[in-house]
């Protein structure tokens, strides 16, 4: 391959994932509103379009149009920054996150990921911990004191569930020996027994999951851990004093986010783009983006079903459980993963 | 080539963060102008093949340190830092001194130290090596060194959690 078809490759790769992406939030946040609606009993949204399908059109030419205010004895330029830091990190991560196999079009062959490298999982890990700045700073450069307690508890909680993120991951890169995330998901094609899949979760990874699931919903500041925007107690949060599309920045980075963690979920734990491929050449080609889909969108499913179930935490309990239950339970299961994968070679 | 012009820009940005860092009064940029030094240090390694030591530079410095650092400023709410004139004498002598300084420093790293350059890409960063290095060659100083940062954090909490019977004197 060419430099030059390379680079058209390329961007035609970037031009598709970041419309996906987008496209992905807008209606990740419409379904959400129309679950949570459900859950509790409403309708959700019914007026723009058949089904509401048309709202996040609506609410995004509304945050365009919305008077873009900045309140009195902010700092400005990390004012301004911050939201286009959340939103920059939090839409970057797609850039090495594997959808699917290598397929070829038109004799050029290409992997569907924008670009694949040998450090994918430290890439993700690296780029989602710079988007604590985004909030901190949101926080801070507000001069408010609902933002600033936002910020502060933000980027506790971040830390401290990153560590805990961070270790539950490491079981998965023992039993794939590597850190690319597309020959973790190569590692996990097959099945036992003929019938069960040789996922992570089905592999004796299921309590990481589940510390990954955790300690995911703090990461992403959500019901139960949305304690950085508890609007009972802080009115929003980090993002109290922004309007119009600097509000709607943190909205898209924080869905961004979702999709980020439930992508990753859905390639270390749930084995990516494998599932039953039958039928005619074309739908086998397309079955491992369906999978994968539906991977992520079940992920995304239960956020918004927890979140249309459970109450808050509270701080003290926030931090009691991260670091005195989730850490030692990763630990431990890291411990014990290690010791098979040992035993077992 | 593009690598060289790449690793040039980048070492630019690193140097123009650290004297931002020196020259900007507000704790929050200094702290922000690290950011862009640590960002700008692990593209310098990756650039040379150390993709996993890049990696680590911005998980840990950038993304956890750092993040530190910025909630102690936010938490104390850090003013505007206070600048004195300064000496004069300390700025005509100090700068050109720092420069020359510099100076004699790379001539005599790159004559007389018998080290060769590194190309680009050519340290060998693999997460593999450096597990083998770490766990394997260089076992006992990683362990001490571990140790160390265990009585760290043990007396940082000793200092936290102050004795119960002070407390008490204290609100009584």
């Amino acid at each position: 391959m060419n430099v030059t078809t390379f680079i058209l490759v390329s961007v035609i790769k970037i031009v598709i994932a970041v419309i996906v992406l987008l496209t992905a939030v807008a209606y990740t946040v419409w379904l959400e509103r129309k679950v949570v609606g459900h859950i509790q009993n409403r309708w959700g949204p019914t007026r723009v379009g058949p089904f509401g399908l048309l709202q996040p059109v609506a609410d995004g030419v509304k945050f365009i149009f919305k008077e873009d205010l900045t309140p009195p004895h902010v700092y400005k330029p990390l004012y301004i920054a911050a939201p286009m830091i959340a939103l920059v990190f939090a839409l970057t991560s797609i850039a090495v996150i594997p959808v699917g196999n290598w397929v070829t079009v038109g004799g050029i062959q290409t992997p569907l990921q924008i670009t694949d490298v040998n450090i994918g999982l430290l890439v993700v890990l690296g780029i989602t911990s710079l988007g604590v700045y985004g909030v901190a700073l949101a926080g801070w450069s507000s001069n408010s004191k609902y933002s600033l307690l936002g910020g502060l508890r933000a980027s506790a909680q971040m830390v401290s569930y990153e560590i805990s993120l961070g270790l539950s991951l490491i079981g998965v890169l023992i039993m794939a020996g590597s850190f690319s995330l597309r020959d973790i998901v190569d590692a996990q094609g097959g099945h036992f027994w003929g019938f069960i899949p040789r996922w992570n979760i089905f592999q004796g990874q299921i309590v990481a999951f589940f510390i990954y699931l955790m300690a995911a919903y703090a990461e992403t500041n959500r019901i139960p851990f949305d304690l950085p925007e508890a609007e009972t107690e802080l009115v929003a949060g980090y993002h109290t004093e922004y309007s119009a599309m600097k509000f709607a920045m943190f909205f898209m980075a924080e869905y961004a986010n979702m999709i980020t963690v439930a992508c990753l979920a859905t390639l270390l734990f749930l084995g990516g783009w494998h599932g039953p491929l039958f039928g005619p050449p074309i739908l086998q080609a397309i079955l491992p983006l369906f999978w994968f889909a539906v991977k992520v969108f079940a992920f995304l499913f239960l956020y918004i079903w927890v979140r249309g179930t459970l109450p808050r935490f509270r701080y003290d309990q926030l931090m009691a459980f991260g670091w005195k239950f989730l850490l030692p339970l990763a630990i431990a299961n890291l411990v014990v993963t290690a010791f098979i994968v040992a035993l077992k070679s | 080539m593009l690598h060289l012009i790449i690793f040039s820009v980048f070492g630019l940005v690193c140097v123009a963060g650290a004297v931002n860092l020196l020259v900007q009064r507000h704790p929050i940029n200094s702290a922000l102008s690290l950011v862009v030094v640590m960002g700008s240090l692990a593209v310098e390694y990756l650039l040379l093949g150390a993709e996993f030591v890049a990696a680590v530079q911005v998980i840990v410095y950038a993304g956890a340190i750092m993040v530190l650092f910025v909630f102690v400023i936010m938490l104390l709410n850090a003013g505007v830092e206070e600048q004195t004139k300064g000496s004069r004498v300390a700025m005509l002598v100090g700068i050109p001194g720092m420069l020359v300084g510099s100076l004699l420093m790379a001539w005599v790293l790159i004559e007389h130290s018998g080290t060769q350059a590194v190309a680009a890409g050519a340290l060998p960063g693999s997460p593999k090596v450096i597990g083998w290095l770490l766990f394997h060659d260089f076992l006992l100083p990683f362990e001490v060194t571990s140790v160390l940062v265990l009585i760290a954090i043990m007396g940082a909490v000793v200092l936290a959690a102050r004795p119960e019977s002070a407390q008490q004197k204290k609100e009584s």
